[in-house]
């Protein structure tokens, strides 16, 4: 067994359905190697686990360390709690960071109950002060910055995706395969998993760099097209407020706000949307806001670094062909 | 069949919501108080249930500020038969890992074979108190599913993660949350509102629980500095004059955007 650093952050990878890894790590890597050396955990089905490990030291891990198994298709959450408990008794981490996804979310509640270590949730970033790793929090949709801290032991972090731009350097390929006692904890059955196929090559929406999103003013789900155009042209994602959704114009998976997806994208275009609190909850940490929308009085623009008062339909297509004509 | 509905106290989101800079509590004057619209759809799902099978008793169960116990008494309102309201001062900065241990502890005393929560709270947004209830419980947890069957036996569902639809099953007892994509909760009628005013509520302390809030030998997530964060300043706003669009392709290939 090798020696793990003093300074460890565990860093615990997601997979995709098909085994890949999950954008998220990226992230978490960075996040850590700014407080800490990351080591990360990896639970992959038996033969997976080389390529992943080689493209998580690609991204910063010091050390991946893996736990080979199919329970993982079998049993919810369970599997992956029993291999971070292995994990944080071998590592001894500072902190441990998880993705803030629904799957991540489980197993940092689990495991923080039963290791009794300290939870912070919804992290935008992560530091290191004289006491140990602080987590930051943006909450009440942005309104306030709060800092917490545990105040012994290590602290899990569930990072917010997307919200983390540090990326850390890559590094040789470490792998330890790790060996995991089943708690025999009671977990829920895995019956079927159907990969949702996104039929289009655009970008998923959490974790995008750019997003496109449209609201009621829309008008149609043709009309909304045209925010799929706008989308197409600068590359982005593609968002929508709660009303769009609710219209029928795009399916929920789109949802940006309070109900929805948050993101964190460098930038955020609303089209024809108002931005009631419940959406501007989902997208005000985005680096540079855009929005278009006819009312002057639509509280989108208080948010809003570039704003026109102006029909989305006359703006939009010129500002796709403005980025066209610049492409040629 | 005893089905544990997780209900909470929020700050209306259609009002303004503030954090008191000193204490980093919720600065629960600042805004009207309303059920979570999360728990009452967990708890339409139980009543939904509840209206076939006449063995379903429902509890709602609540750990929040002693004011909390009006808003709670609207889930007795709308069918639940009994509440649980945990109210302590020593709790009132309660950290998630304390937050969960009090909620297993109650759940435990009132007995359960399903709890029932929402996905998230629109206030602090966790997610991570169904989990970290089905942990200290000893029983699965089945987590932000978008259609739920209860069974004799078992609660089944469909849960949307990044990529793939999920079906999952877990065996009774068992934890689950619930997300928007479930019905909108019924709304109290008279006949409940007056029905609710004779049945058990059952207030209960941190010490009725065996908790003891300031147990320093327990780890615990502390806030460390609060800061309440300047207004986004509203950057620049035009009025479409014809250029619009060129404006924002202007702004954006500056910005290094486009």
């Amino acid at each position: 067994m090798t020696d793990h650093p003093a300074d460890a952050i565990l860093v615990v990878l997601e997979t995709t359905p098909n085994g890949e890894l999950a954008t998220s790590a990226a992230g978490l890597l960075g996040a850590a190697s700014r407080i800490g050396t990351p080591v990360a955990l990896a639970v992959v089905a038996p033969g997976q686990a080389p390529a992943l490990a080689e493209q998580a030291a690609a991204l910063g891990a010091a050390t991946v360390l893996v736990v080979e198994t199919t329970s993982t298709h079998a049993e919810l959450t369970v599997p992956q709690v029993d291999a971070l408990a292995a994990a944080a008794a071998v590592v001894a981490p500072h902190a441990v960071l998880i993705s803030n996804s629904i799957d991540g979310r489980d197993v940092a509640g689990r495991f923080a109950a039963r290791s009794g270590a300290a939870i912070a949730v919804d992290a935008i970033g992560v530091s290191r002060d004289d006491e140990g790793i602080v987590a930051h929090h943006s909450v009440y949709g942005g309104a306030y910055n709060v800092d917490s801290a545990a105040t012994f032991g290590p602290l899990v972090v569930t990072v917010r995706q997307g919200a983390v731009d540090a990326r850390a350097e890559a590094r040789p390929v470490a792998i330890e395969s790790l060996d995991v006692s089943p708690s025999g904890a009671a977990s829920a059955a895995i019956e079927s998993v159907e990969a949702v196929t996104e039929t289009s090559s655009r970008p998923e929406l959490r974790g995008a760099t750019r997003v496109v999103a449209g609201g009621r003013g829309l008008g149609s789900t043709e009309k909304f097209a045209l925010v799929e155009d706008l989308a197409d042209a600068l590359g982005a994602a593609i968002g929508a407020s709660r009303a769009a959704v609710d219209a029928g114009y795009i399916p929920a998976n789109h949802q940006v706000g309070q109900t929805g997806v948050s993101v964190s994208p460098q930038l955020y275009i609303a089209l024809g949307i108002s931005g009631a609190i419940q959406h501007r909850t989902g997208m005000q940490t985005a680096k540079n806001i855009v929005a278009v929308n006819k009312d002057p009085d639509a509280p989108i623009f208080e948010v809003a670094d570039f704003g026109v008062v102006g029909d989305v339909f006359t703006v939009v297509p010129q500002l796709i062909s403005a980025l066209a004509e610049r492409k040629r | 069949m005893k089905i544990v509905v997780i209900v909470k106290e929020v700050p209306d989101t259609y009002g303004e919501r503030r954090l008191d800079l000193e204490t980093g509590l919720a600065d629960r004057a600042a805004s009207e108080a309303v059920l979570d619209e999360i728990g009452e759809r967990a708890l339409e799902v139980a009543l939904a249930y509840a209206d076939s099978h006449d063995d379903a008793e429902i509890v709602v169960m609540s750990m929040a500020a002693e004011s909390a116990a009006a808003t709670i008494r609207k889930g007795l309102a709308m069918g639940a038969a009994s509440a649980v309201h945990i109210t302590d001062p020593g709790l009132a900065a309660a950290d998630l890992g304390l937050t969960a241990r009090t909620l297993a502890a109650a759940i435990r005393r009132t007995g359960f074979d399903l709890v029932i929560a929402g996905n998230l709270s629109t206030d602090g947004s966790g997610g991570v108190v169904p989990a970290m209830l089905a942990e200290l419980l000893d029983v699965p947890n089945a987590t932000a599913l978008s259609s739920v069957e209860i069974a004799a036996g078992s609660v089944s569902g469909t849960r949307n993660i990044d990529g793939a639809t999920v079906r999952v099953k877990a065996e009774l007892p068992a934890v689950i949350s619930i997300t928007e994509a479930l019905p909108d909760a019924r709304l109290p009628n008279f006949k409940g509102i007056m029905a609710a005013k004779k049945k058990p509520f059952e207030t209960l302390s941190a010490a009725d629980l065996g908790i003891e809030p300031e147990d320093l030998s327990v780890a615990m997530s502390i806030m460390t500095a609060i800061a309440e964060k300047p207004p986004r300043a509203a950057g620049v706003k035009i009025i479409d004059a014809g250029d619009g669009g060129t404006r924002i392709a202007e702004f954006l290939i500056e910005n290094r955007l486009a």
